[in-house]
């Protein structure tokens, strides 16, 4: 049970920030980004040995739990007896799998980006941030308290900002940037007022307040505390997890670097609001199961919605990003539709005696597996914009010639979002499907409607890339270039990204890796059983996606998809648009906020607040240079006021 | 017997003409002879009234044997400065030095 | 009556030479000026029956800062010094004749309000003996004045040393 190594995992990224943020342009790109990924593999071999500690080695307590152990944890900032601000390291369950997931693709995009980024400008800015936010997002998941998790949310938010505006000389990036903080930014403030509204009545930051039961009290007399505080968190994790309508900023933070997009923007921070859901669950269950079902509500309907942009994006990233949204959608809703000790519904059999603990297992295992495949995704992308050097689809095409392991790992990856049997993603979603049929059979036919979309949005972009006319064949003459397959550097973390999702997939389908073993809602390990009745209807209706996608994109021409776009041009052009939502943010930003609020606050800021010290200020200078002249350097007429001075005085002593 | 007001009154006539002088003349040296005008007049108060008003006592006396001791040092060092001021100025006037005033 | 008439001789002498010191354009007519005003004042000191006084005027004063002065004229340069003619601004002449005015007006004002304390009507016409001086200058009781005679000397010493420094030239670098 000795865990007091762990620290390291902290301070080994920290360390390597701080060398390549001081010291990184002294070193050349080679060095920087070795010191980057060695201190890194070391976190990832750290990671490992913590997990196999704790899940195999140590295993379960005498009540049959994983137990909750707080390696170490000092007190920062003390404000009362319970209301303590401390800095430690915490391993539950679902923080030793997120360290898998953080450190394992974190690695994977250290070793890719020395292909992708090389010789870029900035190589070594680029590894000290990845470094700052690999332990960021380390810190947010073994946190301690509410607390510690919001400080290094606010890092993970800043090392964001800082990847995504990587490429600040171009506009675009900057404002990418800008959005992306200030949108999760103004989330996290009902974060902080969540926290604090939960510690000033609750009296503490911890998340265990069933450890604590005499603090029970001090919530009893208020209900609509605990609801209204877990709600306000689930906002801020609703920002960082770009939930519907704070997800604006997601398809944007695309202009970064793409490994970043990989790791930050589809396998780590985007899934900080799923984990801080999952943290808080047992809060939410006991206090606010109808904030839990709202939770559920709002996914599913983001999960809708950018199902359905992503079936229209032509910038792949970006049909990508909407992807993560939506399985992020996927996830809080297996999270949402958690029941409070209730054993109904279409599965109640012994194996799901405690139901409700299904959806969360299952969110845990979507936010596992999706990692693996999405960050492979990706990566694979950024393989394919490293070839043909845009985003764009109508520059792709025919590309499975050219590329071959990245089209097979990336047809892996597809399979696997797309949820067909023997890869992973199946078995996390086929357990999303039957919570939420569980929950109601409404939610469950939306979600097996959405998983369709999202088979047959994902194979649609299969298709445009890796098959239909090529642009390089067509365009040779105007002097395209030909497509090439990437570095070994890069194909290596596809490889081992598409292989974890295969393994998942091959042992989870034949039940020879049981997640829930290792995660789930009260503790107790329990094995899953595929419901065919389920998986077999989403499995039939993932294919009937995927034949969709390839009878309409697979050919060198895509006269349906064309015809269709014709037809529906409103509805075409506003999916494309993303439904306008971001000209009505703008609309409620600028018109509405900047207008009736930021000016006349900036004018009251600008003529009365500056206005009284600029008054101040000019005094001071014009009494300044009034007396300036006396300070003549003119003998003669110090003695001139000094004799005044003293007949002055004279007479005054005279009249007296 | 001279009345000691006839003293003071010539003191204070000294010592306003010193003033006046040391006002309106721009040359340095001009200047430091005003000054003494100025400190003659003090002498010539600090004498009389001792004598005439507190004979018995030497306190007047010793002050106008130092002041004279005293103006004798000011004006060394104030004549080596103004040698100074000319060699570096290649000018004894007053508004010369004004640029040294910051 | 005697005293009297030497008095205002005197203060004739004193008075015309000091004006004729700030008046006059000449900067040697001003310091010869300033040697007579320096001789009446010895006068004066004669006529006080201080003669000792009398005579470190004339030695220090006359023969020697007046000298100094002198010979600073004659060193600096002939042609700034020596003939010198100074343009007095008027305006200038006429802001310090309102200061002197004003100020003799409060010293007047001052006399007319005071009167002057006469104990010493009885006093001889009888010079105070050196030997008074002498004692009082070198004992260390009270009213006796070695310290500051002591103090002075080191000023002078000190003053003779900085005047040195100051008018040194500087070696050409």
């Amino acid at each position: 049970m000795d865990y007091s190594y762990v620290f390291l995992i902290l301070l080994l990224p920290a360390l390597s920030f701080l060398v390549l943020g001081l010291a990184g342009m002294k070193m050349s790109h080679k060095v920087a980004g070795l010191i980057g990924t060695c201190s890194l593999a070391v976190v990832t071999v750290l990671c490992y040995y913590t997990a196999i500690k704790y899940f195999l080695i140590d295993g379960r307590d005498a009540t049959g739990l994983f137990p909750t152990v707080t390696a170490f944890d000092f007190v920062w900032i003390k404000f009362s007896e319970l209301l303590t601000f401390t800095i430690g390291f915490r391993l539950t369950p679902i923080s030793v799998m997120m360290l898998i997931v953080i450190s394992t693709v974190s690695f994977m995009v250290h070793i890719y980006s020395f292909g992708y980024m090389h010789g870029e400008k900035g190589f070594q800015r680029y590894y000290a941030f990845l470094s700052l936010f690999t332990m960021s997002m380390l810190g947010l998941v073994v946190a301690t308290n509410i607390f510690q998790m919001y400080l290094f949310w606010e890092l993970v938010g800043v090392s964001s900002y800082l990847l995504i505006g990587f490429y600040y000389p171009l506009h675009s990036a900057v404002a990418a940037s800008k959005k992306a903080f200030i949108v999760t930014r103004f989330a996290d403030l009902f974060f902080l007022i969540g926290i604090l509204f939960y510690s000033f009545y609750v009296g503490t930051f911890s998340y265990d307040l069933t450890a604590m039961p005499e603090l029970h009290q001090n919530v009893a007399g208020v209900a609509w505390v605990m609801p209204m505080a877990l709600f306000l968190m689930f906002i801020g994790g609703a920002g960082k997890s770009a939930m519907f309508p704070l997800h604006i900023w997601l398809p944007d933070a695309m202009e970064g670097p793409t490994p970043v997009s990989a790791l930050i923007h589809a396998a780590t921070m985007v899934v900080a609001g799923v984990y801080l859901v999952a943290s808080l669950f047992p809060l939410f269950v006991e206090f606010a199961p109808e904030a839990l079902h709202w939770i559920a509500y709002i996914a599913a309907f983001t999960a809708f919605y950018a199902a359905a942009v992503a079936c229209c994006q032509s910038d792949i990233k970006r049909v990508l990003a909407f992807s993560t949204i939506s399985q992020i959608g996927f996830m809080l809703v297996a999270l949402g539709v958690c029941l409070p000790g209730e054993t109904s519904g279409v599965d109640n059999t012994v194996e799901y005696a405690d139901v409700n603990g299904l959806g969360y297992m299952a969110g845990m295992y979507h936010l596992f597996t999706h990692a693996m495949f999405k960050a492979c995704l990706f990566l694979g992308a950024g393989c394919i914009i490293h070839a043909v050097h845009s985003n764009e689809k109508m520059y792709m095409g025919g590309l499975r010639k050219y590329m071959p392991i990245t089209h097979v790992t990336f047809l892996i990856s597809c399979l696997a979002i797309a949820g067909i049997p023997f890869f992973s993603g199946f078995c996390s979603k086929d357990e999303i499907l039957v919570a939420c049929y569980n929950f109601s059979p409404v939610m469950g036919v939306i979600m097996s409607a959405i998983a369709t979309m999202t088979a047959f949005y994902m194979f649609r972009l299969y298709y445009v890339i890796f098959w239909g006319k090529s642009y390089y064949e067509t365009h040779k003459a105007e002097g395209a270039h030909q497509p090439h397959e990437a570095p070994l550097t890069m194909t290596v973390p596809l490889i081992v990204l598409s292989a974890i999702t295969m393994l998942v997939g091959i042992f989870g389908t034949l039940h020879v890796f049981e997640f829930g073993e290792f995660v789930s809602a009260n503790g107790i390990g329990f094995g899953t059983h595929i419901n065919w009745a389920i998986a077999g209807t989403s499995t039939v209706l993932a294919i009937l996606g995927i034949c969709l996608a390839t009878y309409m994109y697979k050919g060198e021409e895509t006269p349906v998809a064309d015809m269709l776009a014709r037809r529906f041009p409103k509805l075409h052009q506003a999916a494309y648009r993303r439904f306008y939502l971001d000209e009505v943010w703008m609309f409620v930003t600028h018109k509405i906020i900047f207008r009736c609020i930021s000016t006349p606050i900036a004018w009251f800021d600008r003529h009365v607040i500056d206005g009284t010290f600029n008054f101040m200020a000019w005094g001071a200078n014009a009494a300044g240079e009034t007396i300036r002249p006396w300070q003549s350097g003119d003998v003669r007429q110090y003695a001139v006021w000094f004799i005044t001075g003293t007949v002055a005085l004279t007479l005054v002593l005279l009249c007296i | 017997m001279v009345p000691v007001e006839a003293y003071f009154v010539l003191s204070a006539l000294l010592f306003f003409i010193g003033v006046f002088g040391f006002i309106t003349r721009r040359n340095l040296i001009a200047m430091l002879i005003s000054v003494e005008l100025v400190l003659n007049a003090v002498d010539i108060n600090f004498a009389a009234f001792n004598r005439l008003l507190f004979p018995e006592g030497l306190e007047g006396f010793f002050m106008t044997l130092f002041s004279i001791g005293v103006s004798a040092a000011e004006s060394a060092v104030a004549i080596a400065i103004i040698i100074n001021v000319y060699r570096n100025f290649h000018s004894d006037q007053v508004n010369s030095i004004e640029n040294m005033k910051f | 009556m005697a005293n009297l008439v030497m008095f205002c001789i005197l203060a004739v002498v004193i008075l015309g030479s000091a004006v004729l010191c700030v008046m006059t354009k000449r900067i040697m007519r001003a310091a010869t000026f300033l040697l007579f005003v320096l001789l009446g004042v010895a006068g004066l000191y004669f006529l006080l029956d201080y003669t000792f006084l009398g005579a470190a005027q004339i030695s220090i004063y006359a023969g020697g800062i007046t000298m100094m002065y002198i010979f600073a004229i004659q060193l600096v340069s002939k042609r700034t010094l020596q003939g010198l003619v100074e343009h007095l601004k008027g305006s200038r002449v006429l802001f310090g004749g309102i200061v002197t005015v004003v100020g003799l007006l409060t010293v007047a004002l001052v006399l007319l309000k005071n009167q002057f304390i006469y104990r010493a009507c009885s006093v001889a016409d009888a010079e105070v003996p050196m030997e008074t001086i002498g004692t009082a200058l070198l004992g260390s009781e009270k009213y006796q004045y070695v310290l500051p005679f002591e103090f002075i000397s080191v000023f002078l010493l000190a003053c003779i040393i900085g005047g040195i420094v100051v008018a040194r030239k500087e070696k050409e670098k």
